[in-house]
């Protein structure tokens, strides 16, 4: 469970990022968080392993701090937190089997690891979580080979590898074709159904969102606008909340490419 | 319509600039001429005694080649084990004062001003200082070649770390790395390739500093050059002086396509 509490982010510049958000996402949930661009879903999902500091209140994951959590401790938690990035952040000079098995360091000596002797229950964990993502064929290549969306399924089966109990996936799909965002998006819904492992994605757009969730939350501003079911996530709700209906994929092609430039700044 | 174009159209920077450029640079030849007392008669002058220089340098003394190949190997063996220990020292410090991997100015500004200062020392003045420390012989000149590449390895090698994709970086933490996992598994793939081809640029380097590093007494193949000027056994310094281009092209030629095939 991941229990948000009295959280605010307020950035260096001034920038209100989150504003006292109240939430508690349970083990199993499928939660995607909408909002406009700007309206804080990085920051809120950066919040929970800590890519970003919060300036106040409390996130605790199973109950333990993680606001709190130092050195050893920080770590651990972060091993248990899979992280999906919409640029996809693999070393792209290294292959694929050397990027999932990055995602299993936390659980080795810095020696072992450092000399790449990873054990064999690692490999073989690594080939599944590869297999599970329909690409472990790609296993010994080198990962600059690969398309943007076989890419993200190798970062899929790195987070896989970590044995993380919660995967975070920030705009997964943004740069990537329909085609190809359905099968990753598929990919993240098998292994929340199949392995029970809580899921927390931000989207840009709501048919996806509406398509994938068990709940949804809508951010504007760093404030929590909407937290229901998929069923109350209607068009009329949102236009009410927003002032205007949220993108959907269909509809504008270009603010694909546009929403990639901007996160990847 | 033509009035308003006008309006936008930038005006052109004025020429007046470059003139003074080029006027300052014509000032500063002529005034380091003056400084330094040389003239052009002085040029014309030397030319003879030049001639007979080249004269008594050719044809050159090839028997003199077996004297000097175990003093040219081991001008190659400095320069290989100075590069070495550049390589390894470098390392560290390349890390300090890359502003990507320590966050802190007050680490790797001083760790840059560092570096900067070694490389404004001349080798050859390193291998006199450590000539004066550690005596004659090769040790200084190792240790000079060392310390001069320690500073070419490490700028080229921060700024390449500078460089790299900060995304892997990101991952490597959210994965839970410590610090050395984090960059072994997120720096190191980055920056190996370049890491390799500067060190093989340091050592095209060293090579040529270690072949005059002789000259203060620290060893290699500098030593005979300064005995037979000395002398004034020209047919010997043109030996030394072929065989030397010779070593120091094939040696660029080998290393220069091992880069190219790196990056
Ligand atoms: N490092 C930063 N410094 C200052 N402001 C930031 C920083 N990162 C994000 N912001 C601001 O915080 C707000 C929320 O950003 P973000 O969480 O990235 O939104 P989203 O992911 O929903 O597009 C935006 O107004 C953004 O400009
Ligand atoms: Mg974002």
């Amino acid at each position: 469970m991941i229990e948000f509490k009295n959280v605010s982010k307020v950035y260096p510049n001034g920038t209100q990022g989150l504003k006292n958000i109240n939430i508690k996402i349970e083990k199993g949930e499928f939660v995607v968080i909408v909002g406009l661009s700007g309206a804080g879903k990085s920051t809120f999902l950066r919040s929970i392993n800590r890519l970003h500091e919060i300036t106040s209140g409390e996130i605790t994951i199973d109950g333990k701090s993680i606001t709190k959590a130092k050195g050893k401790d920080l770590r651990i938690a972060r091993r248990n937190i899979g992280m999906i990035f919409q640029n996809f952040n693999l070393v792209k000079r290294s292959t694929v089997i050397r990027n999932v098995l990055s995602g299993r360091v936390g659980y080795h000596s810095t020696l072992r690891t450092v000399l790449g002797l990873f054990p064999k229950e690692d490999v073989n964990l690594a080939l599944n979580a590869l297999d599970r993502v329909n690409i472990v064929e790609k296993a010994y290549t080198r990962s600059d080979q690969l398309s943007g969306g076989q890419q993200q399924r190798v970062s899929i089966a790195r987070a896989l590898a970590q044995e993380a109990k919660i995967i975070l996936a920030d705009e997964p799909v943004a740069s990537l074709d329909p085609l190809t965002t359905k099968q990753v998006m598929d990919d993240l819904q098998k292994i929340n159904q199949d392995l029970g492992i809580t899921t927390v994605v931000n989207l840009h757009f709501i048919d996806i969102a509406r398509q994938y969730a068990t709940r949804i939350i809508g951010l504007q501003a760093g404030e929590v606008v909407f937290d229901g079911p998929v069923e109350e996530a209607t068009d009329e709700r949102f236009s009410e909340i927003y002032g205007r209906p949220l993108e959907t994929r269909e509809e504008d092609e270009v603010e694909v490419g546009e929403s990639a430039n901007e996160s990847s700044k | 319509m033509n009035q308003v174009n006008e309006q936008k159209i930038p005006k052109a920077p004025s020429k007046l600039k470059h003139y003074f450029t080029f006027i300052l640079i014509l000032l500063l030849l002529w005034g380091s001429a003056y400084q330094t007392d040389s003239t052009f008669s002085e040029l014309i002058e030397g030319f003879p005694n030049m001639f007979s220089v080249l004269d008594q340098m050719i044809p050159p003394n090839w028997a003199y080649f077996d004297n000097i190949i175990e003093a040219m190997l081991d001008t190659i063996r400095m320069a290989v084990l100075g590069t070495t220990i550049g390589a390894i020292i470098a390392i560290p410090f390349a890390i300090f004062s890359a502003s990507n991997m320590i966050k802190s100015t007050w680490v790797y500004y001083p760790v840059r001003f560092l570096l900067n200062l070694v490389r404004t020392i001349p080798e050859l003045l390193l291998a006199a200082i450590f000539v004066a420390i550690f005596g004659l012989g090769p040790l200084p000149g190792i240790f000079a070649l060392g310390i001069f590449s320690t500073g070419i390895i490490a700028k080229l090698t921060y700024e390449a770390i500078e460089g790299i994709d900060k995304g892997p970086l990101e991952s490597m933490t959210a994965v839970g790395a410590n610090k050395i996992q984090w960059i072994m598994f997120s720096v190191v793939p980055q920056v190996a390739a370049y890491y390799v081809s500067y060190v093989l640029y340091s050592f095209e380097i060293n090579v040529r500093a270690a072949a005059i590093l002789g000259l203060v007494g620290a060893g290699g193949i500098g030593e005979y050059y300064d005995r037979t000027l000395g002398f004034l056994e020209y047919d010997k310094v043109s030996t030394i002086i072929i065989f030397t281009l010779l070593v120091v092209l094939i040696i660029d030629y080998i290393s220069t396509k091992l880069r190219e095939n790196l990056l």
